[in-house]
């Protein structure tokens, strides 16, 4: 089953700013899910559609087979988010912040559960602080407390590490992997590139309200992520219209006085020895051969920043 | 049908009255205060006088509505000082995304608004009752209309602290809406002192039938037809509740 099925679900501001453009997705039950996006791309708006603090103004989202919009105090007891906007209230300490959203959740009090958290998120010698004295992480962590207090199903995070320290963050994400491990299914935001890639085992990368594309972190990698091989010759390269034509299909270029071929996705079989013998026919034996390959944060780059040339060029021609 | 989430509602009530309780001195101590400064100045400048048209000296007109106008500002304060201090802070996110419907928080936020109006009532009786001998005609009286002022007035705070988005605005409302409508509604005067087209006027004002009805309550004789202000008033109270939920219900300037 899925744990989020997103069915054409869209958003207008004051009837003219759209945020989001018949957004279709689902999220596996159990997953660890990344969503990620350039600033203004419609996160926060998804997110706030899904927590109730934002209308949507259509579509529909079903969350562990249940209508969501039907049924919200169902699936609001099995959801737990936290918002991008730091917010706390300042007449109380971060035990009763965390004891109140329990039971705004309709759950009894439970004190071991509640100092486990405040002890995972290392907030154990805060607890009794007013929460006016605690420092941006500090709030940040107790907002990721608060969703977690009623025990979700489903853990929505916007931005749940932005103003965490690294060492901090290390730790957030390795509850996070505990709780998912446990069959908690988690969505995220995050601008971190290198944590979603190392975390999520699902990806869906959004643009101005669109879904560029979601599928496993694996599949992403392997069908979309590219490699490419760089030679260094002793020799200035200079392609003619000869080599190019030998190489084409590997887009050749010269890349800071490198050969750079590119070469088929990982999901593929590989045509690297055919690259490198093709290259050895063109220009020689070559110095030093390496082989990159584009990570999450370069595929991330090249399709939104496809996205965003396509659009250019709509607008232009 | 979803079941009433009972703890969640008992929890939201807890917190809005906690909130009051914490801090006395400005909540529940300051009207006391208040209340007795008033006393001590109309005290001196009318002396022993009774009030034209009521067999009442001066003073046992006064407390009830002193009393009663100091409920009415503390059921008000308490739920619109939360949702405006909630939504300042963006602490009303929290509210939103709980699995509490409309009516349980509308009922949680209610019941904390009334509980402080009657401990501030409560307070103003114990500290005023020295100095006067004031009666308890008819206690029912005294709790329906105190109740009902508080669910008004609760009320209406909820709904100005959904329309305000700032503290200023908040202020507007109590300034120019609520304290007129207080002060004007009969706490220091007998309307039947006012003359003829201002008492008619007067009997659109819905706090008049409050204090007035209230005091009826303590001195056992009012300006207003008992029965006509008890529909008044219970129509009002039912009409303020219902439109602080529906409100709720749509996420009034709650929810973009
Ligand atoms: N309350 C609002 N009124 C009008 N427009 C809004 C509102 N909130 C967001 N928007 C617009 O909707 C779009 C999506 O915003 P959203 O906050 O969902 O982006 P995001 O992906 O979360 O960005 P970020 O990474 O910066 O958090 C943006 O263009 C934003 O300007
Ligand atoms: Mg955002």
């Amino acid at each position: 089953m899925n744990a989020l099925e997103i069915h054409k679900l869209g958003k207008m501001y004051n009837n003219t700013k759209v945020a989001l453009l018949d957004v279709s997705l689902e999220v596996p039950e159990g997953s660890f899910f990344a969503l990620l996006g350039p600033n203004g791309a419609g996160k926060s708006t998804l997110i706030n559609i899904l927590a109730d603090t934002v209308r949507p103004s259509s579509g529909s989202i079903s969350l562990l087979g249940h209508e969501l919009f039907l049924e919200r105090a169902w699936c609001k007891r099995r959801m737990g988010v936290v918002p991008q906007e730091i917010a706390f209230d300042p007449f109380f300490s971060p035990r009763e912040i965390l004891r109140f959203s329990r039971g705004m959740y309709g759950q009894k009090n439970d004190d071991t559960w509640v100092d486990e958290l405040l002890e995972r998120l290392e907030l154990t010698e805060h607890a009794h602080k007013i929460t006016r004295q605690l420092s941006g992480g500090m709030r940040r962590r107790l907002l990721v407390a608060q969703a977690l207090v009623h025990r979700p199903k489903v853990v929505i995070l916007d931005e749940p590490t932005a103003g965490v320290d690294v060492e901090l963050r290390k730790r957030l994400w390795d509850f996070m992997r505990e709780l998912n491990a446990a069959g908690t299914t988690i969505l995220l935001t995050t601008h971190y590139l290198e944590e979603a890639e190392e975390l999520c085992d699902h990806v869906a990368i959004i643009d101005q309200g669109k879904v560029i594309t979601s599928q496993s972190m694996q599949a992403l990698l392997g069908d979309v992520a590219s490699s490419s091989l760089y030679l260094r010759y002793a020799h200035t390269l200079q392609l003619s219209s000869q080599d190019r034509a030998a190489l084409a299909g590997f887009y050749p270029r010269i890349n800071q006085g490198q050969l750079c071929l590119t070469l088929n996705k990982l999901g593929e079989t590989s045509n690297f020895d055919q690259a490198y013998q093709l290259a050895r026919q063109c220009f020689g034996s070559p110095l030093t051969v390496t082989v990159g390959q584009e990570d999450l944060e370069d595929v991330f780059l090249r399709l939104t920043g496809e996205k965003k040339s396509e659009k250019q060029g709509g607008t232009t021609g | 049908m979803r079941s009433f989430n009972f703890i969640g509602t008992w929890t939201l009530f807890q917190r809005e009255s906690r909130r009051f309780l914490r801090v006395k001195m400005q909540t529940i101590v300051a009207p006391a205060l208040t209340a007795i400064l008033y006393l001590i100045v109309f005290r001196y400048a009318m002396g022993e006088r009774s009030v034209p048209g009521l067999d009442v000296d001066y003073f046992s007109f006064l407390i009830p509505g002193l009393m009663m106008m100091a409920m009415l500002q503390n059921a008000f304060a308490n739920t619109s000082s939360s949702m405006i201090v909630g939504k300042i802070m963006n602490v009303h996110v929290f509210l939103l995304m709980a699995p509490i419907s409309a009516g349980e928080a509308v009922f949680a936020f209610l019941a904390a608004a009334v509980l402080r109006a009657l401990v501030v009532g409560g307070v103003l009786l114990l500290v005023l009752l020295p100095f006067s001998d004031l009666s308890l005609a008819h206690v029912w009286m005294i709790l329906f209309y105190g109740i009902c002022g508080s669910l008004i007035m609760g009320s209406l705070g909820l709904i100005g602290g959904m329309w305000s988005k700032t503290f200023d605005d908040m202020a507007m409302v109590n300034n120019f809406i609520i304290m007129p409508l207080t002060f004007l509604s009969g706490v220091f005067y007998s309307v039947s002192q006012l003359p003829p087209f201002w008492q008619a006027i007067n009997a659109w004002n819905p706090f008049f039938y409050l204090i007035d009805g209230f005091r009826h309550g303590f001195i056992g004789t009012g300006d207003s037809d008992p029965w006509q202000a008890i529909g008044a008033v219970g129509a009002m109270t039912l009409l303020s509740i219902m439109a602080a939920w529906y409100l709720w219900h749509i996420g009034w300037k709650l929810k973009e």
